[in-house]
């Protein structure tokens, strides 16, 4: 608990989140590679098909992880907001406001790979089925987040405010699931369950690579979004410098 | 805490002399429902089948309309500071807000769903249970809303963003509002669990969402 | 490799998760770049972190 603290105090200044970063940012690629090719070589060539989906059910090693995914990122940003607005820790904004695109991106891409796996199916491009539905309503919630986010000049305030909302979206995500769920219970049972209840092991293997492998690769665009995003933060802070420094060189200039 | 009154009575009274608002989101929820049997055709039995999630969902877009405004008057005129830095906590400045809206905005919309009721050949035994319901379950759309209003009230074009923020918080509450009339014209079971899940959910909001909204408006306030 | 009739699905939700991602990562290299192009350039006037003290 000590040395997280001690790391994260470190980790305050950007500069040493730079340095850090920037060795671990190879690292996290590398990993995510090898995981990856793994994954999808016991994907391809080492599970069987399932005895009732067939072949489709390889969708399932890029959508579950996807899906797996959009929900931890959320969960980040509401841990980074939490951070920001009680400890005002320098680099939560930049985790927040740095993540929320790639978690609307994995959120885009489970229901993508789910649309595509539900062709095959069930017959239709979209089911109103209570995984799917609540994967469609924590895209709206991202795209809350990113468009607040947008709406708001003054960027300090705009941390805070997009903080404030992602909290009332991590509270409200599980009754939101919960309702979503309690919704297709009661419906007339039109929309058919997804997969067998216990996943095989020959199955379970490639998922799991595969998800390990989705969260290197997050690990890695995280860390080079926040990258991206401090030296914006530098840039535009240098820029400030210049622009008043131009202005006291030229009224120099003209009182002389 | 008789400021939190007086603060209520003020608002509740300048929406019912200004009149227009009432009167627009009152408009908006009929032009809503009239469109519905115009877009998808007269048959009664249609009608009657999704008449109550048609009813309430125009009464969540009718009730969206005129949140947008709960804060904006007061934190453009300055108001807003004043009442920040008075004795009332902004918590309790926030929910005398979201009760204005409920009693001069919900209940009004809640008035006319029996007339549109009518319009789409709803039920006669849904009437009671639409109407719980809707009692029941828009406490937390004005409250919720004002968590949207206050993240909103200094943006210019706020209104469409707070669509979409708010949206996914209403979701609960427009399940568990469908499930119960559903359950309640079937003779369900469920209809019990559903409509204190839904009471519960409005509950919820009325304590925590002020304390969100006045976060939220504190950080504007600055 | 055969998989199956439903063959043009399964290749379909790799497709978009591969042109999905290579254009995130695209996104971000370039953002990168241009990012520590202009601080190279700004920096190469030097301009610092705090202004210059300027001779009155």
């Amino acid at each position: 608990m000590l040395a997280m603290q001690k790391l994260s105090h470190r980790l305050a200044n950007p500069s040493n989140f730079m340095a850090l970063s920037g060795r671990l940012l190879p690292l996290c690629c590398g990993l995510a590679a090898l995981l990856l090719i793994a994954g999808l070589g016991l994907a391809f060539f080492g599970s069987p098909p399932d005895y009732q989906q067939g072949q489709t059910v390889k969708i399932m090693y890029v959508h579950v992880p996807a899906a797996w995914l959009a929900l931890m990122i959320y969960a980040l940003i509401a841990l980074s907001s939490f951070t920001l607005l009680v400890f005002r820790h320098p680099l939560a904004d930049v985790s927040a406001k740095a993540a929320a695109p790639i978690g609307a991106t994995f959120t885009f891409l489970a229901l993508a790979t789910g649309s595509l796996w539900g062709k095959p199916m069930w017959g239709t491009f979209w089911v109103w089925d209570p995984r799917l539905t609540s994967v469609l309503i924590l895209f709206f919630l991202y795209l809350g987040l990113m468009a607040l986010r947008a709406s708001i000049e003054d960027e300090a305030l705009a941390a805070k405010l997009t903080a404030v909302l992602s909290l009332v979206g991590i509270a409200i995500l599980p009754v939101i699931k919960f309702s979503v769920e309690w919704n297709s219970l009661h419906q007339p049972a039109s929309v058919m369950r997804l997969g067998a209840p216990t996943i095989h092991p020959s199955l379970l293997w490639p998922l799991l690579v595969m998800a390990l492998g989705f969260m290197a690769l997050f690990a890695a665009l995280y860390l080079k979004a926040m990258r991206n995003e401090i030296l914006r933060r530098r840039l535009k802070s240098l820029r400030k410098v210049a622009a008043t420094g131009a202005g006291a060189a030229l009224s120099q200039q003209a009182a002389v | 805490m008789s400021a939190f009154w007086q603060l209520l009575g003020r608002d509740v009274l300048i929406a019912w002399k200004e009149g227009g608002s009432i009167g627009i989101a009152l408009g908006f929820y009929l032009v809503v429902v009239v469109l519905l049997p115009l877009g998808l055709g007269p048959d009664l039995n249609l009608l009657a089948r999704i008449a109550p999630g048609v009813l309430w969902i125009a009464l969540l877009l009718s009730a969206l309309l005129s949140l947008g405004r709960l804060f904006e008057a007061d934190f453009e005129d300055g108001s807003l500071d004043v009442l920040a830095t008075g004795a009332l906590p902004l918590e309790a400045v926030a929910a005398a807000k979201a009760l204005a809206h409920w009693l001069t905005t919900a209940l009004p919309l809640i008035g006319l769903t029996p007339v549109l009721g009518l319009l789409l050949n709803l039920n006669p035994d849904a009437y009671g249970v639409l109407l719980a319901t809707m009692l029941a379950g828009t406490p937390a759309v004005s409250f919720l809303g004002a968590v949207g209003a206050a993240l909103t009230v200094a943006t210019r074009r706020g209104g469409l963003l707070l669509g979409l923020l708010l949206l996914p918080l209403f979701v609960p509450t427009l399940i568990f509002g469908i499930e119960a009339i559903g359950a309640a014209l079937t003779g369900a079971d469920s209809f019990r669990a559903s409509f204190l899940i839904l009471t519960a959910i409005s509950l919820a909001a009325v304590v925590l969402a002020p304390v969100a909204a006045a976060g939220a408006l504190r950080f504007q306030l600055q | 490799m055969d998989l199956g009739p439903h063959a043009a699905y399964i290749w379909s939700a790799y497709a978009v998760v591969v042109v999905t991602l290579a254009a995130l990562i695209g996104w971000l290299a370039w953002d990168g770049r241009r990012q520590q192009r202009w601080l190279e350039e700004i920096e190469a006037r030097g301009i610092r972190r705090r202004s210059e003290p300027t001779e009155v």
